[in-house]
């Protein structure tokens, strides 16, 4: 899987990059208007991560050329949180999904498996962990194939948490990931416990052979057991 | 007092006065006047019937003021040596008024044949009662006449000369900074009214200006520190995943995170503040209260179901003409405030008409203090993750929407208003 992204931020592009090719994807970065237009002359990428307010240029005119190009890139776009106008623009133009900055890594990992999963299984999309089986089409959850009842939190908790299997999961990415942007004026995400711990108690009474573990008191990972 | 009263007032003093004083000169010069013309007429009389006298000598002795108005009769020189002619006002019955009237005679001595002769002639004159009546009578009018011009003018010609004036007063009476109004001035030729008007628009542009500064600044602040935010909450999210790090290290980082958050909290908070009032949510549309109610309570039923609250909703269908993603801040930011200030174990009730919506919950704490929990940065008892600013926003987007938000505390339950007018 290769992916571009196109941040002029040099910190934030240092974070995406190593976060990304931790996953295990081929990461390819352009700083810049002109550097991006020459990757994507050049390369196809599985996923582009496209910032729109760029030095030299706007990101929205290079969704528009990839478009306009018929390439299968999937394109993520990434702009300030509070530029609504981006967000529509770039679904309008064809974008595929939308990332406010600033964002939570989980998110960042979530955002780019989904729309690779979209590309790669159209439709059919499954994930597998051993026994456990999330079929995302139907927002299902099988363990040892017989299916398991999630609620529509538990459901959104779990398949958070796997799309960011082995990697911590911080209980605010977690809550504004599940509860939305608004969430975060919360007080305290002491609620997400027991959502945790119904979900915990569903994996175990199937024997799942995932675990969900709380890390530092920060968050949460999912892993093998 | 209004100006133009003022000065009315003032007018209708200095007229009165100098009214008055030119009724009293302009009696005093009539009269004079009119003496001197009679006076001259009695001269001429006089000397016509003397030269008329010394051709017909019966005329001579005609002691009795009969229809002609005039006697002589001789004298005797030596009774009126030096005497000069003398006018004279007098009475005389009239018969056509049956009444005594003024005349007014002249009396002289003439010699004719070393005869002295005196003669008296006499000619009516006009009433000076009745001409003091009427000169009074007709300065009254005048005056009066002088006055309610004025009063004219000021209604209708002075009254449309200080409009710009009053249109401008009127404007400034109801201009809000923060609505970044303008104002219309009318057309004026008075040099004075364009001043102010100029000086006024300079204001306003520079007060604008700064206010406008100041709104940018903190969105810029707030905008501007979001990156630095994000990049440092990341790397500490990725030192995280370091499975090297001892426990008590891990509770360290595990407080700058918190801080680090909290402040993006805060400054999500102040740049969504200063996006409201920088009016930077224009789109407008029919949104359905209830169902947006219904949703947020759905949301936060987690968070109300941690704490063992029971969320009691009763509602009438109401659509109002909002901005839909204020909308739901407004009502999340006033349910979630009764969620966290709440009393566990509580109920908070929630009741929407097309009136107004109600929220209210139980809670420890006694009545809050009115006016300043809607402002930025209050925070209700020690909770130390509170941005503070959560029910500052609700009230900026009330405001927004020209609702008024209000708070009241009656027999241990907060309650919040929003009344839609």
């Amino acid at each position: 899987m290769k992916i571009l992204i196109v941040e002029d931020e040099p910190q934030m592009l240092e974070n995406m990059v190593k976060n990304l090719e931790a996953e295990g994807y081929v990461v390819e970065s352009a700083t810049n208007f002109a550097q991006a237009l020459n990757r994507i002359g050049v390369y196809e990428y599985d996923c582009i991560l496209l910032d729109i307010n760029l030095p030299d240029g706007n990101g929205l005119e290079l969704l528009k050329i990839i478009k306009k190009k018929g390439l299968g890139d999937g394109v993520i776009i990434v702009s300030a949180r509070d530029s609504l106008d981006d967000k529509l623009q770039g679904l309008d133009l064809g974008a595929d999904d939308y990332l406010p900055k600033p964002f939570h890594i989980a998110e960042l990992r979530a955002r780019v498996k989904a729309v690779l999963r979209r590309r790669n299984f159209e439709g059919q999309e499954e994930l597998r962990y051993g026994n456990v089986a999330i079929n995302i089409s139907n927002r299902t959850l099988f363990i040892d194939k017989e299916e398991v009842e999630l609620n529509r939190k538990e459901y959104d908790v779990l398949l958070y948490l796997a799309s960011n299997k082995d990697r911590l999961v911080s209980k605010t990415a977690l809550a504004e990931h599940v509860w939305g942007d608004n969430i975060d004026q919360a007080d305290s995400f002491d609620f997400i416990y027991s959502q945790i711990k119904n979900l915990r108690k569903k994996l175990d009474s199937h024997k799942a052979e995932i675990e969900i573990k709380a890390v530092y008191g920060i968050g949460y990972k999912l892993q093998n057991k | 007092m209004k100006l133009l009263n003022y000065t009315t007032t003032y007018f209708a003093g200095i007229l009165l006065v100098l009214i008055s004083v030119w009724a009293i000169v302009f009696y005093y010069a009539m009269f004079e006047e009119i003496y001197d013309s009679i006076d001259d007429g009695l001269d001429n009389r006089k000397m016509v019937l003397i030269a008329l006298a010394n051709k017909d000598l019966p005329l001579m002795d005609k002691p009795q003021l009969d229809e002609y108005l005039y006697t002589i009769e001789p004298v005797d020189y030596n009774n009126y040596r030096g005497f000069r002619d003398i006018y004279k006002d007098t009475l005389m019955y009239m018969v056509n008024e049956e009444e005594f009237e003024p005349v007014r005679m002249l009396k002289s001595i003439f010699k004719k044949n070393n005869d002295f002769y005196k003669i008296t002639v006499v000619t009516s004159m006009i009433e000076e009662d009745d001409q003091i009546r009427n000169l009074l009578k007709y300065t009254i009018l005048l005056y009066l006449a002088l006055i309610i011009s004025i009063l004219l003018l000021n209604k209708f010609f002075l009254r449309k000369v200080w409009k710009p004036f009053y249109k401008l007063i009127d404007q400034l009476k109801v201009y809000r900074l923060e609505r970044n109004e303008t104002i219309r001035y009318r057309e004026t030729n008075i040099e004075e009214f364009a001043l102010l008007n100029e000086s006024i628009e300079k204001l306003l542009q520079k007060t604008r200006q700064s206010y406008s500064d100041q709104k940018q600044f903190i969105e810029n602040a707030s905008h501007e520190l979001q990156t630095p935010l994000a990049i440092a909450i990341n790397k500490l999210e990725l030192l995280f995943e370091d499975d090297t790090l001892t426990d008590s290290q891990a509770k360290q980082l595990q407080h700058v995170l918190e801080n680090l958050e909290r402040l993006t909290r805060l400054n999500r908070s102040l740049l969504l503040i200063s996006k409201i009032e920088n009016d930077q949510f224009p789109l407008r549309e029919e949104v359905d209260l209830q169902r947006v109610i219904e949703k947020i309570i759905s949301d936060y039923s987690d968070m109300a179901a941690h704490k063992n609250m029971n969320i009691g909703f009763v509602a009438e269908r109401t659509v109002k003409t909002i901005n839909p993603d204020l909308t739901y801040i407004l009502f999340s930011n006033l349910i979630k405030n009764a969620i966290s200030h709440g009393k566990s174990g509580s109920t908070i009730s929630l009741r929407l008409t097309d009136y107004e919506f109600l929220i209210s919950n139980n809670s420890t704490m006694g009545p809050l203090q009115d006016k300043a929990i809607f402002e930025r940065f209050q925070k209700m008892g020690a909770n130390t993750t509170s941005t503070g600013l959560g029910l500052s926003i609700a009230k900026s987007i009330a405001e927004q929407f020209g609702f008024t938000l209000k708070y009241h505390f009656e027999n241990g339950l907060h309650t919040f208003t929003l009344r839609f007018i």
